[in-house]
């Protein structure tokens, strides 16, 4: 038998509960099993650290952040330029596309000491980590994009005689723009998988530097925390991509 | 009355000049300024094919076909072309008026008349006046088709296809747009070239109806409706004229298919 739909309110409200369960039966049940709090600190020591060492989370969150955003940025926009370039040249897509597939497919953990050996220790090899990484998915789905329109909407632009950059901005781009935010959506966290990947390899600072400082040192509430926190960041990058393609995309 | 469309020997198909797939073979074809015809034909008989070379969105193999007295390349570019398609092809992203106000942001350079934004005019027209401000996913079937044939006739074009245009609507709506069509015609004097599957439509609305055949895609039957009609391309559905020629339609197309 088919369940009866929830109440909005039962719909919110369940979620909640949920989470609740689990937070309680973590921090009252967990000690009770004898699980260490130095593997699995409970939410309430997870929340001490945030009172307590503020400032320090915030410090590394900030370059995180940045390291972030701007791979976010570049690496996007990077994937767009070359899918507009492919489509418009078929010839372009042919010889460069199956380089770009074999890029794909080198782990990015391999992949990145080459990037900190080429670009030293600072910001930048952490941001070109993220952009790389936000890269391939956006190009597969902007090409498919700007090609999804169809041969009548193609023969509808040509019998009005629209050049081609009319049919880019009037047809393929607007075409595209579902394809290319389900693909930033996706970016939006793997930028932060990207900069925090960089941090644990070469970095002082940073999230993924400060995961990394607390595993060694034993400091578990300071590394969930950290970890919290790289959540976080993912959810309000997902919550701003999410939020501009509801301005954009009305239909 | 000059010739809107002029085709001899016209030779159609896909896969280049040498091995080819004709969907159209020796096809002759002249079509007076103005009128309406209509184009009946079983699947695959090269219906929309000939609306395609016509519109300069696909090239001849061979023959010749001249469109308002020049070739289709000419006239397109000119946009003197309307093509109204079978799924209204609307773009989702813009309302209904931006999608009837489409003449009016591509393809001006190549254009060397003014064309008026007529769009509040033709959504009256088309009683969709309530409706400017909605998006496509918004409008019914029938409203849909209204939405391209007001963004086809904007352009104000002497020649206009229509590619199966009513084919997905209900029986009833159909009708009332088959009207609402003959009396746009009436007014603009615009050549109407109408591709269909319906044997009454093609009738009802058609001056001249021709019935293609196909593999490859040859005129069978060329049939002047103005004999069985009043001034103006009136008629009723069940007069006993045009429930013969009806039949005669009929007995064309299954030999056809």
């Amino acid at each position: 038998m088919r369940q009866a739909p929830l109440s909005p309110q039962t719909t919110v409200a369940l979620p909640v509960l949920g989470a609740a369960s689990i937070l309680l039966a973590w921090q009252y049940i967990l000690p009770l099993l004898g699980v260490p709090a130095y593997i699995v600190p409970t939410p309430t020591a997870i929340f001490g650290v945030f009172q307590k060492n503020f400032s320090l989370l915030m410090d590394n969150l900030r370059p995180t952040l940045i390291e972030a955003l701007a791979g976010f940025v570049i690496g996007n926009l990077a994937a767009v330029l070359l899918a507009v370039l492919f489509v418009h040249s078929r010839v372009l897509q042919a010889a460069y596309f199956p380089i770009v597939l074999f890029f794909n497919t080198i782990p990015i953990l391999a992949l990145s000491p080459i990037i900190i050996l080429i670009f030293g220790l600072g910001m930048t090899p952490k941001i070109v980590i993220a952009a790389v990484i936000c890269f391939f998915p956006t190009l597969v789905n902007m090409i498919r994009g700007l090609d999804s329109a169809s041969g009548n909407e193609h023969e509808l632009f040509r019998v009005l005689s629209a050049t081609r950059s009319e049919i880019f901005w009037g047809l393929r781009l607007p075409r595209a723009l579902p394809m290319l935010f389900s693909s930033l959506r996706i970016a939006s966290a793997t930028a932060v998988i990207g900069a925090i990947v960089g941090e644990w390899i070469g970095s002082d600072k940073g999230l993924g530097a400060l995961i990394i400082q607390a595993t060694f040192n034993y400091q578990s509430d300071r590394l969930y925390a950290a970890i919290i926190l790289s959540s976080s960041l993912s959810i309000a990058l997902f919550c701003l991509v999410v939020l501009v393609e509801r301005r954009i995309i009305r239909y | 009355m000059p010739s809107a469309i002029e085709a001899r020997q016209l030779d159609v198909g896909y896969g280049g000049r040498q091995a080819a797939v004709k969907v159209l073979a020796g096809l002759d074809l002249t079509v007076a300024a103005g009128s309406f015809l209509s184009i009946l034909g079983p699947s695959g008989c090269g219906k929309s094919t000939l609306l395609r070379v016509v519109a300069d969105l696909l090239d001849p193999l061979g023959g010749t076909i001249r469109v308002l007295g020049e070739t289709p390349h000419a006239v397109r570019s000119r946009r003197d072309v309307g093509f109204v398609f079978q799924d209204s092809t609307l773009l989702p992203w813009r309302t209904v008026r931006d999608n009837v106000r489409l003449p009016l942001g591509v393809g001006l350079r190549s254009l060397t008349r003014k064309i008026e934004d007529r769009s509040t005019e033709l959504l009256e027209l088309m009683g969709l006046g309530a409706l400017s401000e909605r998006l496509p996913h918004q409008l019914s079937g029938g409203q849909r088709q209204r939405v391209a044939i007001a963004r086809a006739l904007l352009g104000e074009p002497k020649l206009l296809l229509m590619d199966e245009p009513f084919g997905a609507l209900d029986e009833i709506t159909r009708d009332r747009l088959n009207d609402e069509l003959l009396a746009l015609w009436r007014r603009s004097g615009t050549t109407i070239l109408f591709v269909t599957h319906s044997i009454a439509e093609a009738a009802y609305l058609g001056e001249r109806v021709i019935v293609l055949a196909a593999n490859p895609g040859r005129v069978v039957k060329d049939l002047d409706m103005r004999p069985l009609k009043q001034e103006g391309n009136r008629c009723k559905r069940e007069d006993a004229a045009m429930v013969a020629a009806m039949a005669d339609l009929r007995v064309a197309l299954e030999r056809a298919s």
